[in-house]
Formats: structure tokens, sequence, C-alpha cells
């Protein structure tokens, strides 16, 4: 431990030296030549930046975020925060990165469970599930993720009409997306909820220091009736006039972008669970089972934390091309940023505008997914001397 | 095909949309340019949809409509001879990216005049060619007659189209509600409705009695008899060049021109003889008008004599699929085209 500590104090130190000394190297030799080279790029994004200016102004565009604040007349078609035609650009926008954010969210847990079970199916050693697995991963990731998602919105379009619509206690399953029922509130959430976190953290308090029994069901009944009597109840999806009404529901093209994101991208993440298990030696699963380990355990205790030290950082990359791919929705008609920000060109002439906004998004979606898991491979990776 | 089609579509309407301003060809919209530019390519560049009647590929690719006769009419009119001209498909969304960016000289897809269009995005436009209205094709199934019992119906917009934003219109004024889904790929629109993921899809009703033709089961859908907006449709050219626009403006004048005189492709060469001097001069049989605005003398007589006048390219192209003449007609029938006078 104090060796470690030591190491590492040592490599801040040399570290910042040899940052000077690679910032001293760079410019030594021929620092005219550099900054000539700096000047030279300069020149050409001025240049080039004057031209925007200019062509612009011939086309009567006038470049700036002004447009923002304008009513933005058109309507949108799923929208986590309520849209209306005549709200401002900037919250159609907000609507848009919204919905990218929420499949890309989805798209990113969906795609590592479905990833990491699959991967570790198939090392299961059943030779049919291997077989399987690995027919799965290769066909998928030999196909255009483009034409998956135009096989799966045709799909989800050829369901059933809302009239037609199979339903089942409430959920339909109709080409105008899946429909299951949801609870709503009458009287706000935040008293009933605030209730029964209270009722559940007595029931706990009961449990681990009374050591009464039975209390978690009645922790259960409890809250049931504070839910009941204080006007929560659950709104059930029904057939009213053209649509199916009511519920929660998950669009098509949500459903198809979604499915079509998790089934790629699990693809890509099982291969990268199968290399980070395959990674661990054989004889420290040997090991570990001689020592009498359960399976669970072993997997638990041995192999997942070496294998997730190679694991994390390609599983990253995963995670930063499918949210980048996303974008895809605007082919299938799903109101994403992309979409959106196309649009917005559209009917403002602000298309540079609107792709530096575009851009900005990503790089800060994408930076931001990159910060989470390089935090987590921090955590998983090996501590103390630089290894890599 | 459009599968592989639309990712490099979509790159290629960002890319075109950042070259407004990254400005690959400097100075692109100043008069004369685009002329000049034609002229050295040899080829007028046009963008094009693809709706029957007012353009679509034939059987042996070769494309047909309407809209794509006034695009010969210009090959004419620049160059003296028809079939110089280059038409490519570009959706509604691309294709105004498209034409600021300079991969087209000219738009004859069916944009409508918008005072936004003009003012804000940089567009000019030649003379309404086709007045039309936003229609709402609906399946029949749902059992609606009129727009009014559209509320909570689920409609297909196409993406980049003044429908989008006229149809949010409709139903904020009648204080309905509608969901739309929002799609730019034409097939996939269609579709869209045919699977029954959208109860409706809203267009230029031009444009939906060309789907309607494309549906596979026609006799299902109906097209509401409520027009929710005026959409004339103009060729579009880039703001900035006066010559450009002209030469536009004046090749459909006259074939509107001629129709009011009577002049079809069929009897021009009688009226070669006429002694009327305003025919003389439309013909080129007095050169003086053509020369004193720099173009060939017989201009006029070989676009009526290809492609023929107004009425003979609206009949040839677009009273087969059924439509009447209606406001497109000229002004001495009761119909809305006029041209200014040739002198």
């Amino acid at each position: 431990m104090k060796l470690s500590r030591h190491t590492a104090g040592r490599g801040a130190i040399s570290g910042q030296r040899r940052g000077i000394s690679a910032l001293v190297s760079w410019w030594d030799p021929r620092p005219f030549t550099q900054l000539f080279v700096i000047a030279l790029i300069l020149a050409a994004l001025w240049l080039l930046g004057q031209n925007i200016l200019a062509a612009l102004a011939r086309a009567g565009i006038s470049p700036g975020f002004a447009f923002l604040g304008r009513a933005a007349n058109f309507q949108i078609g799923e929208a986590v925060i309520p849209f209306s035609a005549g709200d401002t650009y900037l919250r159609a926008i907000g609507v848009g990165l919204i919905n990218t954010l929420r499949v890309a969210l989805a798209g990113c847990v969906l795609a590592a469970l479905l990833g990491t079970a699959l991967g570790v199916l198939g090392l299961m050693g059943n030779p049919l599930l291997t077989r399987l697995v690995r027919i799965y991963v290769e066909v998928i990731r030999n196909t255009p993720l483009l034409l998956q998602l135009f096989f799966w919105i045709a799909l989800a379009r050829n369901l059933p009409g809302p009239k037609q619509a199979p339903h089942l206690g409430g959920v339909w399953l109709s080409n105008r997306g899946i429909f299951v029922p949801a609870p709503v509130a009458e009287n706000g959430w935040a008293l009933p909820l605030a209730l029964t976190a209270l009722v559940f953290l007595a029931a706990f308090a009961l449990r681990r220091f009374g050591g009464l029994r039975y209390v978690w069901t009645g922790a259960f009944v409890a809250s049931a009736g504070i839910l009941w009597a204080s006007g929560i109840s659950l709104d059930i999806p029904s057939l009213q006039g053209f649509n199916i009404r009511g519920g929660l529901s998950l669009s098509p093209e949500f459903a198809a972008l979604l499915l079509a994101l998790v089934v790629k991208f699990s693809a890509a993440i099982a291969e990268i669970v199968r290399a980070g298990i395959l990674s661990v030696p054989e004889g420290q699963r040997e090991a570990a089972r001689a020592m009498g380990l359960s399976e669970w355990h072993i997997m638990r205790l041995v192999v997942l934390p070496q294998a997730l030290r190679v694991i994390v950082p390609l599983t990253t990359s995963v995670f930063l091309d499918l949210a980048k791919d996303s974008s895809l929705a605007v082919a299938i008609g799903y109101p994403d940023l992309v979409s959106i920000l196309n649009t917005t060109a559209n009917t403002t002439g602000q298309a540079i505008e609107a792709v530096l906004i575009m851009a900005g998004s990503f790089v800060i979606l994408n930076l931001s997914v990159a910060f989470l898991m390089n935090r987590y491979n921090a955590r998983v990776a090996l501590r103390g001397e630089h290894r890599r | 095909m459009s599968s592989s089609g639309i990712f490099t579509r979509s790159l290629r309407a960002l890319t075109a949309a950042a070259v407004i301003g990254a400005a690959a060809i400097p100075g692109i919209a100043s008069a004369g340019d685009t002329l000049d530019a034609i002229k050295e390519r040899g080829v007028i560049k046009v963008g094009v949809g693809t709706t029957p009647g007012f353009f679509s590929p034939d059987s042996d690719g070769k494309w047909q409509g309407f809209f794509i006769d006034y695009g010969r009419a210009l090959s004419i009119a620049v160059f003296g001879e028809d079939g110089k001209v280059e038409f490519t498909n570009s959706s509604p969304q691309q294709r105004l990216p498209a034409l600021q960016a300079g991969e087209f000289d000219i738009l004859l897809s069916g944009v409508t005049v918008t005072i936004n269009r003009a003012f804000n995005l940089g567009f000019h436009f030649g003379p309404t060619v086709f007045y039309d209205g936003q229609g709402i094709l609906v399946r029949k199934d749902i059992g609606v007659t009129t727009a009014a019992e559209l509320d909570g119906a689920t409609i297909g917009v196409q993406s980049g189209t003044t429908g989008e934003l006229n149809i949010a219109d409709f139903f904020r004024k009648t204080g309905h509600n509608f969901t739309p889904v929002t799609i730019e790929d034409t097939s996939e629109f269609i579709a869209a409705l045919e699977s029954g993921r959208v109860d409706a899809i809203t267009q230029d009703s031009s444009d939906l009695v060309g789907k309607l033709q494309q549906l596979k089961e026609p006799d299902n859908y109906i097209l509401l008899p409520e027009r929710l907006s005026k959409e004339p449709l103009a060729p579009a050219i880039r703001a900035g060049d006066d010559q450009w626009l002209e030469i536009v403006n004046w090749t459909v004048y006259a074939t509107i021109q001629a129709e009011e005189w009577g002049i079809t492709s069929a009897n021009v060469d009688e009226f070669l003889k006429s002694e009327d001097p305003a025919i003389q001069r439309f013909l080129g049989v007095d050169p003086s008008l053509a020369e004193a605005i720099g173009f060939q003398p017989d201009w006029a007589y070989k676009i009526i004599r290809t492609v023929g006048n107004y009425g003979e390219i609206y009949e040839r192209n677009l009273s087969p699929l059924g439509w009447k003449r209606g406001y497109n007609d000229i002004w001495t029938n009761g119909g809305l085209l006029y041209s200014p006078p040739f002198r």
C-alpha cells in the first residue's frame, strides 16, 4: 500500500515534467514553423467564417440563435415534456433532446443486460446455446443497422390496427404502439409517496430492531391502502375513437428504434463480454473451484473483477456508438434531436446553427457517457501501479 | 434501395446545409453566375420529386410529367434545344439546402411560395405554375368524411413541407388534437398509411392524387373535400441571381401567353404567318425583342413546338389523372394564369 502510493506520487510528478518537456520539445527545434502553421490554420478558419457570413448575407439569412425564442409552428408526435405547435424552437429542440436521451439511455441499459447475458450464455459450455449465440452475433453484427431498423419498423407498423388489436388486462399491442396501464394521481404524488416511504421505513425499523415477523406483508397492505385512499388509481388504456387512449404508451417508432439499437449493440457487447471472460486464465477458475467456491462465487469474486477491466473500456465505446447511431431515428420518423433540428433548419433557414446545436449536443452527451464510464472504469481497474 | 440511400442522403442534406456557408463555390448567387455555370456545364440541374403526373420516371427511366416539361422548356430557352437538363429526385427536406448549396440550378419539385422562404430562407420564386391546396387522404375504414371529424387522429406528415406546418395550424384553429408521425422518406410515408400506422396523410392535394395511384388498393382511401391551405407551386431558385430568375419567369410566361393566343405545338407554324405584331415579336418573326433581351429569336417558337403551351402540358400530364383545369386555367377562361405582355 505504502509502496503503491509512493509510485503513484512519483508518477504524477514525472508526468508533469514530461508534459512540460513534451511542450518544449514540440516548440524547440523550429518555433517559427510552428507559429506559421498555427497562423495558417487560424487564417483558414477566419476565411471560412467570412465565407459563411457572406454566403448567409447573400441568401438573406442572418446568423445567430435568436430563432430559438420564436414560435415553432409544427407539432411533435411524442413529447415527454408538454409541447404544442406555437411553443418556442428552444422547447421543440428540448423535446428532441429528451427523446434522444430516452432512447439512448434505455438502449445502453438494455443492450448491456442482453449483451452480458448472451456473452455469459455462450460460455456456459452448452453446445446448442454456444452455437445459437454465435449465430445471433454473426447475423446481427454483419448486417447494417439501418436495414435492421427498417425491419423492426415494418414489423411494428404491421401489427393490427387499434380496432383489431389484441389486448389482455389493459395491455394493448397495436400498430399505434404498445399500451400499458399507468398509475395516475388525482391529488399529486408527493403526499402518498412520502407516506408510503414512511411506512416502509417503519417496517424496516420494526424488522431490524423489533424482530417482528410479517411486517413486510403489513407494510404492503398499508401502503396499498394509503395509495388507494389518496386517490391514486390505474389508468387503463381503452379504445376511444380512432385510437387507444390512456395508460402509458410506447410508440412503434420508439419501440423499433430501441429494439434495433439493443439488438445491434448487444451483439457487440456479447463479444466483448466473451473476450473479457476468456481473458481470465483458466487456471484461476480451476484454483477457485479447488478451493470449493460455487460457480456463482467464482464468477462474482474471481472472474468478473478481472474481466471487467477488459470489458468496461470497450463497452464505453459501444455506448458512445449507440448514442450516436440513435440519430438514425430520422429515417423512420421518431422525433429525435436530429429530426427536430432538421425541421428547424428547414423552417428557419438556420442550417448552420442547427448543425452546431446537433454537434454540440452529441459531443456533450458522449463526453458525459465517457466521463461516467471512466469513473466506473477507475473503480474496476487495477489500482496502484500503471499497468497499461 | 431506400435503405442504403437514406443515410447517405441525410448526410448529404447535412453537408449541403453546412456547405451553404462553407461556400465551396464563392459568389454562387450573384447575377448571371447561374447561367454562366449552366452554359459551362452544358446541362441544367433540376431538383424534382416523384409524383405521377408531375414528375416520375417512365419504364425506360426517362422523366415525364408536368414539371419535367418545364425543365425541358428551360433547356430550350437556354440552349436552344431539348434534353440538356438533368433531373434528380430530392426529398422535400433536402431539396432546399441542396438548392442553396448549388447542387441544383432550380427546383421544379412543387415548392410552395411562402413569405418565410422568400425572406428568410434565401429563395426566389418564378411564376406560380400550379395552384394547389393541402388535402388530407384518409383510410376509408375510419369512417371520416370531413376534416372536422379527425379529432384525435394520427396523421402522417412529410418533414420539410409546408404541410407539416399547415396541419398544425389547422388543428390549432379548430381546437382539436392530433398526433403527427413525421416521416422524411416518401416510400416510408406511403407505407405508414398502407400499414395503418396512421389514419391519414396530409400533403398538397396534387401530391395526394399522385400518391393515390401508388397505393396498392386506391379504393380504400378517400381524399377529404377540404383544402387546408393555399399552395401556389412555383419554380424556386437561389436568391440573388436576377438574370436566371427572369429566364425562368419568361419561359413560364411564354407557355401561358401561347395558350392565351391559341398557339399550340400543332399550329405554331401557321402562326409564323400571323399579321399580329405582338405574335411576330413573340415567335421571333420580328427578332427585335429577342435581340434586345439577348435571347435567340426563335426561343419561344421552339418551346411551343417542342413542349406545347400551358394547356397542352397540363392536358398531356395531368388530365389523364382526372385533374380539371379549375384555377389552373388562363385568366380569359376564368382561371388565375396571366402572362405579362411580351413587348
